[in-house]
């Protein structure tokens, strides 16, 4: 299958049967395709003794760990063809993942974005209220991944403004005359977690000021860690900002630069949900062993996106566990989950946790 | 102005290229059109001409003529 035909199949309608079996077919090609094109990959996969044969499902293709892209340069295409090179949020002193993308992968990153969230959003842009700076975009040569998410997401804007100008102060008034502009429709609101509670949530309720969101969905991502740590749970996070603007609807999501495109968006059970396109595995850290459904372990997500670079089988530093599969409230089809928390040990990292570690 | 110098004018304006050379210009060609000044092209054209694209239009608009093609199906006329 090419990737087209893959990205026709639509994005929560493939059941376990059929999806399983695509996926360990289209991951194997990707195993092969990337031992002929990326050198160091490919002695990595002998070095794990790597035979198709031996792939019966999709948990058998070797997985590669996260951090190794900050580590390694891995590149299948040539040099001339890299025409964008995404890297991770790191602040000084971290190491950045470096991941590299000609225009076929690039493209399909967003086609991508664009099958899963407009499940979410519908076919139609909407008003777009962007939980950020207008400056992170700017520098169009270093392209972070909190600027590369605003930019994949804007695509959904129709007007977009800027909730925050470079001083990150929130610019109520701005924001107000928007929402009059756009009374009746609506609203689509874009922000990293840390960006929306620090400059949103608790700047609407230090200024004592309530906003009309009603009509509003909300989606942001980029990493727990930091609310965590002042114990923000999800559901606070929620309430407080329902507080400060109406029963806005509100959807996490759950994605890393290493994948762009494939993100796992939030129901509204509160699942965050694998599309056809990709697909999480649980793992033990005793041995790697596939975890079954219900057990916490170490999330690998798999992807069928990833052409310029091998990452199609990535291991992160996240816990969590598989809630189930095709059998979501919510209607939905393929794996659901939930993210427990970071792997002790690894590196405080995600976009919004990376601006973070400035306000500690 | 006929619509096709609408058209040709928010390119020249947007990207400081004469209509010549943007008639000839691809996405990612020159620095000016990457993908934040795609948004920027996208809006634009949107406020030129009063219309709303799809998402799978703005992803598939990759070049000055591919957008004429695509900016038809939203009645935007190009017959000179």
């Amino acid at each position: 299958m090419t990737y087209e035909e893959v990205l026709a199949l639509p994005p929560f309608g493939v059941a376990r049967e059929e999806k399983q079996a695509m996926l360990k077919e289209e991951l194997l090609h990707l195993t092969q395709y990337h031992q002929a094109h990326c050198a160091p990959y490919a002695r990595m996969m002998d070095t794990v003794g790597f035979s198709p044969r031996r792939v019966g499902r999709a948990e058998d293709i070797p997985f590669l760990p996260v951090r190794l892209f900050k580590e390694m340069e891995l590149c299948s295409v040539t040099k001339e063809a890299v025409f964008k090179t995404m890297t991770s949020s790191g602040t000084t002193g971290q190491q950045v993942s470096k991941i590299f993308l000609d225009r076929e992968t690039a493209t399909n990153q967003q086609k991508t974005l664009v099958r899963i969230v407009s499940d979410w959003t519908g076919r139609s842009r909407m008003p777009m209220l962007i939980i950020d700076c207008p400056s992170v975009v700017r520098n169009r040569a270093m392209f972070s991944a909190r600027g590369a998410g605003i930019l994949g997401f804007s695509i959904f804007g129709r007007k977009k403004l800027y909730a925050l100008n470079d001083a990150m102060e929130l610019q109520t008034d701005a924001i107000r005359a928007f929402l009059a502009e756009h009374a009746g429709e609506r609203i689509l609101i874009f922000g990293f977690t840390f960006m929306v509670w620090q400059h949103f949530c608790k700047a609407l309720k230090a200024a004592g000021e309530r906003l009309p969101l009603e009509n509003a969905v909300l989606i942001h991502g980029g990493g727990w860690k930091k609310l965590a740590a002042k114990a923000v749970s999800p559901a606070a996070f929620r309430a407080a900002l329902q507080e400060v603007c109406g029963a806005v609807e509100v959807a996490d999501y759950y994605g890393m630069v290493e994948q762009t495109g494939c993100i796992y968006l939030e129901c509204e059970h509160g699942h965050l949900h694998a599309s056809t396109y990709s697909d999480v595995i649980v793992r033990r850290a005793a041995d790697f062993s596939p975890a079954p459904f219900g057990e916490r372990g170490i999330i690998e997500v798999v992807s069928l996106l990833p052409k310029s670079y091998p990452g199609h089988a990535l291991l992160t530093e996240d816990e969590g566990i598989v809630l189930g599969e095709d059998d979501c409230p919510c209607g939905r089809k393929g794996k659901y989950f939930k993210v427990v928390g970071r792997l002790k040990h690894a590196e405080l990292r995600g976009c919004s946790d990376t601006y973070a570690a400035a306000f500690k | 102005m006929t619509d096709l110098e609408k058209y040709t004018n928010v390119f020249t304006e947007l990207f400081a290229k004469s209509a010549d050379e943007v008639k000839k210009l691809h996405y990612q060609d020159i620095l000016e059109w990457d993908s934040v000044g795609h948004m920027t092209l996208i809006s634009s054209l949107e406020e030129a001409f009063d219309i709303m694209m799809e998402t799978d239009d703005i992803i598939d608009f990759e070049s000055y003529e591919k957008g004429i093609e695509i900016l038809k199906k939203y009645g935007v006329s190009f017959d000179a």
